[in-house]
């Protein structure tokens, strides 16, 4: 606050800044096209750091699970995971919650009228209390224990456009849909969009010779710090002699996308950065043709009394000016055009509105001002070399 | 060849004006042990190709604090060449120039910076104001690089243009806006902006029709009343009979 009022006093009463604005007003076309090239080069470094950004977000958010997960899933040449493990991971602190799953790949059928409709799913057997803690629902209700009901994934209601009540069958057993699961997208515990859920008895009944153990078990852990001790604890446990089960932490997947769409966003901001290299050029060139203009006001400005430090503060100040006016052009103008291309296009702004996209375009900013600055340096350190005399002289 | 001019004597008019209306606090104009600009067997060579030209070929005087001095000379004489090294604008080949008694050869561009500053008021045939500033905030110039405050500066630039007589309505013009006296005025209170003791004029007349041309001369004779060194450097003898002391320079040398 004192800072800005002091700020603000330094630029109404400060006549470098006063004559920093009346050169750049003396000159204003060359002035306005040397800021239209920061400002495309402000806008180039943003919008592409909002596209890697906005990318890598769009992706992250697909992967559901990601996070405080880790799934134990047997080991190369193993076929389950057995209740005795199952029993040893119980025994590792910081768990919130282990869920055991079987599941077996299956074609099921839903006849209507003359059409039979088909599609290949995941049919599930986790406990319903489990399952309320890895998906929602979109419409129903979760299926009884021993019930012949089922819950069936978002896509496969969809492909089959099947509705609450309606049955469908899976080798001539017929279950009823009392729920349809929300959309979740791609997940390393669950294919939840693709599955359908029963009951334990059902599942049983259905696949009556895979009751030895289960096919993976999601481990959710109590704090997302402790998930890699969590899952040394359980290999530890498990595999002591023999490699049994292997356990796959989700958030390594976070690791490697933000590696993968930090090199993106670098990639496609180092783009941008050419045309700001373009613009720093112009604006050196915008510099150089101002000092020599004014080389005879140099020369008087030194005769009475100018030194070489109030000068170079003259024209790094203009430069400084120029790049903060078109930097924040650029961020105002990268912010609007964002949004109206992901207004238009992709129906959601949300991307955009986040700390990480806005700090694109705050380095956008910085990176405008920044090179205006540097393009400013040369010629205002030439002016402030030249000798009054000569410079007094120049017409 | 040397020669020394120490004594305003033989000036043709010697008039102390009572400026009591100047505004300024006059500076003791005598009494000083040491003169406040010195020049010893001063050179300033340029070389073209293999020519070497003297535009100062050992020129040595000394001008007494509070005197009024033209120097005189037909154009290429070196009479500006002279007026830039007392101005720290240029620095001599071999001799030296000492300003308020210090050594401008041993100065460094800084310490030549705020002799320019503080000590010397410059005044130009071209009037030379900042096109962009209007005549008020062209006297403040001198004063923000001395570091003035706004406020401070702002009341001191209307009272030195009051001083040298520019009508107020113009403190708010630009240059291209006022007459040539009017340009004038105005940069003679720029050069006063920081009370220099040395008020350096270079043909000051040369753009302005005679009548104009007088009132200049005038002022700048009531501000040397007021206690300022002024030294004009001029080839129109009619200036002479302004001045207390006539130094003339021929082809780089004083002949008087």
């Amino acid at each position: 606050m004192k800072l800005t009022k002091k700020l603000s006093a330094i630029l109404s009463n400060n006549m470098y800044a006063e004559l920093a604005k009346r050169n750049l007003k003396r000159q204003s076309v060359r002035t306005v096209l040397a800021a239209i090239g920061i400002i495309i080069g402000v806008i180039a470094i943003s919008s592409m750091g909002i596209l890697g950004n906005s990318l890598k977000l769009s992706v992250t958010e697909s992967f559901a699970d990601i996070g405080d997960k880790l799934i134990v899933s047997p080991a190369l040449g193993e076929d389950y995971i057995t209740d005795k493990q199952v029993d040893q991971i119980r025994k590792v602190s910081n768990i919130e919650s282990i869920i055991p799953v079987s599941t077996s790949g299956e074609v099921i059928e839903y006849r209507e009228g003359g059409t039979t409709y088909q599609s290949y799913v995941s049919v599930y057997d986790i406990e319903k209390e489990d399952l309320e803690k890895l998906v929602e629902l979109e419409d129903g209700r979760f299926f009884k224990p021993g019930s012949t009901d089922c819950v069936v994934g978002y896509s496969v209601a969809d492909n089959m456009e099947l509705t609450l009540g309606q049955k469908i069958e899976i080798d001539d057993t017929k279950l009823r849909v009392v729920g349809i699961l929300k959309e979740r997208g791609m997940g390393f515990d669950i294919s939840t969009d693709s599955g359908v859920f029963t009951s334990s008895e059902m599942y049983n009944k259905l696949y009556p010779d895979e009751d030895e153990g289960y096919d993976e078990v999601i481990v959710i852990v109590k704090d997302l710090d402790e998930i890699d001790a969590v899952s040394d604890e359980i290999e530890e446990r498990i595999n002591k002699k023999d490699e049994l089960v292997t356990v796959f932490a989700t958030n390594m997947i976070t690791d490697s996308l933000d590696d993968v769409f930090r090199s993106i966003s670098l990639f496609l901001m180092g783009i941008g950065s050419i045309s700001l290299l373009v613009a720093g050029v112009s604006i050196l060139n915008v510099m150089l043709m101002s000092t020599m203009e004014r080389t005879k006001e140099i020369g008087i400005m030194k005769a009475v009394g100018a030194s070489r430090k109030d000068i170079l503060k003259m024209f790094l100040l203009e430069a400084l000016f120029l790049g903060v006016l078109a930097s924040t052009a650029g961020a105002i103008l990268t912010i609007g055009g964002s949004y109206l291309v992901m207004e238009l296009l992709v129906k959601n702004t949300s991307y955009l509105f986040t700390i990480s996209s806005m700090l694109y375009v705050a380095e956008g900013f910085f990176f405008g001002i920044a090179t205006s600055l540097v393009g400013g340096m040369y010629p205002a350190w030439k002016a402030s070399r030249m000798k009054p005399l000569d410079a007094l002289r120049y017409e | 060849m040397q020669q020394e001019k120490s004594s305003p004597d033989t000036a043709r008019k010697k008039r102390i004006a009572l400026s009591a209306n100047s505004g300024k606090k006059a500076q003791k104009a005598n009494h000083s042990t040491h003169p406040i600009v010195q020049l010893q067997n001063v050179k300033r060579i340029y070389t073209l190709g293999e020519n070497k030209i003297y535009a100062l070929n050992g020129v040595s005087f000394a001008i007494k604090k509070g005197d009024f001095v033209t120097i005189m000379g037909s154009s290429g004489s070196g009479k500006s060449t002279l007026l830039n090294m007392i101005g720290c604008l240029d620095l001599p080949s071999s001799g030296k120039v000492k300003v308020n008694n210090v050594d401008l050869s041993k100065l460094d561009d800084d310490g030549l910076t705020a002799i320019r500053r503080n000590n010397i008021g410059f005044i130009f045939q071209q009037f030379n104001l900042i096109p962009t500033l209007t005549a008020l905030e062209n006297v403040e110039i001198p004063m923000i690089f001395n570091g003035e405050s706004p406020a401070r500066r702002r009341k001191k630039a209307l009272a030195m243009l009051k001083n040298a007589d520019l009508p107020l309505e113009y403190a708010n013009h630009k240059p291209n806006e006022m007459s040539g006296g009017q340009q004038q005025r105005v940069a003679i209170a720029r050069a006063l902006a920081n009370n220099p003791p040395i008020l350096l004029a270079d043909e000051p007349t040369g753009n302005l029709d005679t009548k104009t041309g007088h009132n200049i001369m005038e002022l700048l004779k009531e501000l040397n009343a007021a206690g300022t060194t002024v030294i004009v450097v001029t080839h129109d003898p009619k200036l002479e009979e302004y001045a207390h002391t006539t130094i003339r320079i021929q082809d780089g040398e004083i002949i008087e």
